[in-house]
């Protein structure tokens, strides 16, 4: 299946490699890694636990994988979406586009990373020494996926 | 009708989950959210700003003008913050 949602780690080589098994016709694999990363401020990131609306996030990370697929030739896409907590550090999704030739994989790739934090029902909750507290929508995210809209 | 719940919206409702019949002037998602604030302190809070406040209705997203049913499954939930 090309989207997954769950609480264990990947291996990211192995997920990889599985992108062009058994065919010759992908050229180009791009990838993202997502990433628990510390907190900017003084006080230190504990965990991250992501919350997710069942049923919905495999539904809406479909669609946005049908749109790549009707944007782009390509032979594979994957997302993998973990949840559950999380310490720094650890890897919270993965994203892969394969195609034939490098710009359809790139593109898709970063058309797909885009829509996931635009669209994907997931939500962060950062827990500190002092508390927990949901992390906020960015509104650089949002302007990243309407990049996307005009096309 | 089925109220499903997320996040900080889950935290100040209290609960993940509930079947409710709303009543029949109620039509559409503005008016789901605006009688769901008569519901109690909690929904009155989490619906304080219902422009805060993320809709899906049968888990596609909604507007304010998409109609329910009594057999919908409707959540509510902050801008989503995944990846």
């Amino acid at each position: 299946m090309a989207v997954r949602v769950q609480s264990e780690d990947f291996d990211v080589g192995a997920e990889l490699a599985r992108l062009s098994a058994g065919t010759h016709a992908v050229g180009a694999v791009a990838s993202f890694i997502g990433l628990v990363r510390e907190s900017p401020g003084d006080v230190p990131l504990r965990a991250l636990t992501l919350e997710h609306y069942p049923g919905m996030t495999e539904r809406q990370l479909g669609a946005i994988e049908a749109e790549a697929r009707r944007r782009w030739p390509l032979e594979a896409v994957l997302i993998v979406h973990r949840v559950g907590r999380l310490q720094p550090g650890e890897r919270i999704v993965l994203v892969a586009a394969a195609s034939r030739h490098r710009n359809a994989a790139f593109d898709a790739c970063r058309f797909l990373v885009d829509r996931l934090k635009a669209r994907a029902p997931f939500w962060k909750l950062e827990e500190t020494a002092t508390g927990s507290r949901w992390l906020e929508a960015g509104a650089d995210d949002q302007r990243a996926a309407a990049r996307w809209d005009g096309d | 009708m089925k109220l499903l719940y997320f996040a900080w919206v889950r935290t100040a409702i209290g609960l993940a989950e509930e079947r409710l019949t709303p009543p029949p002037g109620v039509r559409d998602v503005a008016g789901l959210l605006e009688w769901l604030k008569t519901r109690g302190p909690g929904h009155a809070a989490a619906l304080a700003e219902p422009a805060a406040v993320r809709v899906a209705v049968n888990q596609d997203y909604a507007r304010p003008d998409q109609p329910v049913a009594p057999g919908d499954e409707v959540a509510l939930f902050p801008p989503v913050t995944g990846g």
